[in-house]
């Protein structure tokens, strides 16, 4: 067929002691956004990777591209062909400005690089794109949106004929994800070919032709958005129906057991206060860069100069590092948990115990093996974590079970206020859904939380009222019984 | 199903796996001295063992403390320097008739307190671990020439010369410090809570301090347990030279670290053992002693040091690379 760009098929391929792909079958047509889904560790990375020419040793299957059969053997051999990836961490230098990221490594002009060649070419392909941007900034001046734009202008400039994202609008404003869709539609109109990787359904609705749903490796189903529905393509990627997506909360209207009076961070966050009720989920929304984060890392002491009080139980609290904030009762779960969360060589149970080793000892300083078996296996039940064992290096676990031996530490300390900030980010729809079990179980137990969310729905259904900041200020409070996402958008951009 | 049997595939596939990398230095250390005691008769014997022993120990004591170091993701250049001047402090503290006893504990303390510097600077000031201690590997080599005025100390209490030059049976002392401090240091990476914290701060600094772990604190701790060693080092040293010398330790750094990284510890930190420090130093022990044996002259035994510490690097690398 002529507007058959890619085929792949059969493709198979397996590390030692796991099959990551089965008989694998994918293809992408000139013009096409064709979404590929499922949990993590379904496969779509390795796919991805095996057609780019990261693993060229799959076993089994061919690649056709352009109806001539291929074997990439590197990225660059992919790359030099037209298959361009924008992996889900961008891979730009951020010390290079715009200009000089799009066109690396290809530089015009011999030796000395025609600085005034380089500015036009890349002017032209962000007129094109119609992108503004200045290309002279540097690159670690950008929004994480505007360096995915230059992400995609790269793979323009190198004439790319399949453009895969991985998770493209994890960290993009809603604002950014309109400009993003609007430049995947043209590059729809020129034919390129579009492989578009998300956890985010809604996505995939709006903006693909064909969906692929993996699961453990096998190809579930291949199907035009059209013929399908969220909650078909949910029971493809989990295997069973996911019944009520997001469990239903009782506002308990006990006392307040935390204050926080005027926190303000130089340049970060200015003059917050609210209180959070026992056992209440309580939102914290905002735009990228609001300051969300910021307000809750002030609180777990990882900044020196702020100001402010903080109380627990009505007991002032004098937090100045996270040490102090753990003896204290307060736990936060990051967002970033490759950077701030794992340490990717240690072991899961090694991980898990990390927060209450102190207490997991003979004599002071002595670590009990059989005290720590014991909390690291209850915790691997209790939330059900899929690993082979404690023994297992965390690094070779799924986001979602990664994310669960970090909420093992974080529970393992007892803590009677967590502020979570984007559990869920990054994991599969079975995980996110048990995430969201665990929080209403530990509010049930009297449990305080602090939830901050990018993803509106999950906001709406979890918390019984939200905060919503813009700006480094907490801009207002919406109650439960009267939030919805167009009142939380309007605070949040600045609206009263 | 056989979801149950390919887990426990699985787990023998790993643990092979793991064994094998684990153990790839000992492997290249038993095939070393295969090799070395077919073309030497002189090699396999216990008098040669027991000095190559005796002759690894006194870095090999270092290389404990680097390992801690390397682990969390630090470096200690100025271990040589903190060797002599602890040294030197000993024996000068002795010259002018100090007791044995406290001008060795005097000795152990400068090094202890020179250490914790570098790591206050690195954990408090924030200043780069590598350009911190390649300062203090000139200033305490600087201090230690003011001290002695460039010339060597000697003149001490017989007793002293036991520590480096005395025996237990056969068994050099040195080598037996060594042997207890291998232990200790074994011990601590392993069964206690600052071992552990230790491998957590070099596999992810910040996701250790979110922990609740005082970050700072176990720098400080590894950083001052590196120049504690080193002055250990340095008074076996000079017991064992019966002076202490000025010069002593220049560029101690470069083998000591090449005993840790041969033993597979990563550059990076969080990733190594004790063990491994061992059978780095032994590799280190039996190719400076094989080639004396061999009659190599030494300027050739530098670069045959060289070559052997590169093909280490290169198999682990090639190894781990996708």
């Amino acid at each position: 067929m002529a507007n058959k760009l890619l085929e792949m098929k059969n493709i198979s391929k397996s590390f030692p002691g796991v099959q990551a792909l089965s008989e694998v079958d994918f293809n992408v047509d000139k013009g096409e956004v064709h979404a590929l889904v499922g949990e993590n560790g379904a496969g779509k990375s390795t796919l991805m990777k095996v057609l780019t020419g990261i693993h060229p040793d799959y076993e089994k299957g061919k690649i056709f591209y352009k109806g001539e059969e291929v074997r990439f053997k590197s990225p660059a051999e992919a790359q030099a062909a037209g298959l361009a990836i924008i992996h889900q961490e961008l891979e730009l230098i951020p010390e290079l400005t715009v200009a000089e990221n799009v066109f690396l490594g290809r530089e015009p002009g011999r030796g000395w690089i025609n600085k005034r060649k380089l500015k036009a070419d890349t002017k032209k392909i962000f007129d094109k794109m119609g992108i503004e941007i200045n290309i002279n900034k540097k690159i670690k001046n950008l929004t994480i949106g505007k360096q995915q734009m230059v992400e995609i202008a790269k793979a323009i400039s190198q004439d790319a004929e399949i453009i895969a994202m991985d998770e493209p609008t994890s960290s993009l404003s809603q604002q950014e994800v309109r400009i993003l869709f609007d430049l995947i539609k043209d590059l729809k109109a020129e034919g390129i070919g579009i492989i578009y990787i998300s956890h985010h359904l809604e996505e995939i609705f709006e903006i693909c032709d064909r969906v692929t749903v993996l699961r453990d490796g096998y190809k579930v189903k291949e199907q035009a958005v059209a013929d399908t529905d969220r909650d078909e393509i949910v029971r493809q990627m989990v295997g069973r129906d996911v019944e009520d997506r997001f469990p239903d909360f009782k506002i308990d209207e006990g006392k307040p057991i935390f204050e926080v009076k005027n926190l303000s961070v130089p340049g970060l966050i200015s003059d917050v206060s609210f209180e959070v009720k026992k056992g209440e989920i309580f939102g914290l929304a905002g735009l990228m860069g609001s300051g969300r984060s910021e307000i809750a890392r002030a609180i777990y002491g990882l900044y020196k100069k702020r100001s402010g009080d903080i109380y627990l139980e009505g007991r002032k609290l004098n937090i100045k590092s996270p040490g102090d904030a753990i003896d204290n009762g307060v736990y936060y779960l990051t967002e970033n948990r490759k950077d701030e969360g794992l340490i990717p060589e240690l072991s899961v149970g090694e991980n898990m115990s990390l927060s209450i080793l102190e207490q997991l000892t003979f004599v002071r300083g002595v670590i009990s093996k059989r005290k720590e078996k014991n909390l690291v296996k209850d915790f691997i039940s209790k939330l059900d974590v899929r690993t082979p064992g404690p023994w297992q290096l965390i690094k070779n676990l799924s986001g979602g079970n990664q994310q669960k031996v970090i909420l093992g530490r974080v529970l393992s300390t007892d803590p009677k206020l967590i502020i979570m900030d984007e559990p869920t980010r990054g994991i599969d729809v079975g995980a996110k859904h048990e995430i969201y079990k665990l929080m209403e179980e530990l509010a049930a137990e009297g449990v305080t939380i602090i939830f901050i969310s990018s993803e509106l729905p999950e906001i709406l259904n979890l918390t019984s009222r939200v905060g919503v900041i813009y700006n480094g200020r907490l801009q207002g409070i919406i109650d439960g019984s009267e939030v919805t996402q167009e009142k939380i958008m309007n605070l949040a951009t600045g609206g009263s | 199903m056989e979801y149950a049997s390919n887990e426990q595939k699985d787990k023998y596939k790993e643990f092979i796996l793991q064994f094998l990398d684990k153990f790839k230095a000992g492997i290249g250390l038993l095939a070393m001295v295969i090799v070395m005691s077919f073309l030497s008769d002189r090699f396999l014997t216990l008098p040669n063992m027991l000095n190559i022993f005796r002759q690894v120990s006194i870095m090999g004591i270092m290389a404990v403390g680097m390992t801690m170091v390397i682990l969390a993701q630090g470096i200690d250049l100025s271990v040589g320097s903190i060797l002599a001047l602890s040294g030197a402090v000993t024996a000068g503290m002795m010259a002018g008739d100090t007791s044995m006893v406290l001008s060795v504990l005097i000795g152990l303390a400068v090094g202890t307190g020179l250490g914790l510097f570098n790591g206050l600077m690195i954990s408090k000031a924030k200043l780069p671990d590598f350009i911190v201690t390649l300062a203090m590997m000139s200033i305490a080599r600087g201090l230690v020439l003011v001290y002695t005025g460039g010339r060597p100390i000697s003149g001490f209490d017989p007793a002293f010369r036991t520590i480096g030059g005395g025996r237990v049976g056969m068994v050099p002392i040195p080598v037996i410090i060594f042997a207890v401090i291998l232990v200790i240091g074994y011990l601590v990476l392993n069964k206690t809570t600052f071992g552990r914290y230790i491998y957590a701060v070099g596999g992810n600094q910040q996701a250790a301090r979110l922990a609740g772990i005082n970050t700072d604190s176990i720098k400080i701790k590894v950083y001052a347990i590196s120049g504690f060693l080193s002055a250990v080092s340095g008074v076996i040293l000079t017991s064992r030279l019966n002076s202490a010398q000025p010069t002593a330790g220049v560029a101690y750094e470069l083998d000591v670290i090449a005993m840790v990284v041969l033993g597979g510890t990563s550059l990076v930190g969080g990733k190594g053992t004790i063990g491994g420090t061992l059978i780095g130093a032994l590799i280190i022990g039996v190719l400076n002693n094989s080639l004396n044996l061999l009659g190599v002259a030494s300027f050739y035994q530098e670069v045959a040091k060289g070559l052997v510490i590169l093909v280490a690097v290169l198999l682990d690398s090639l190894q781990h690379r996708d």
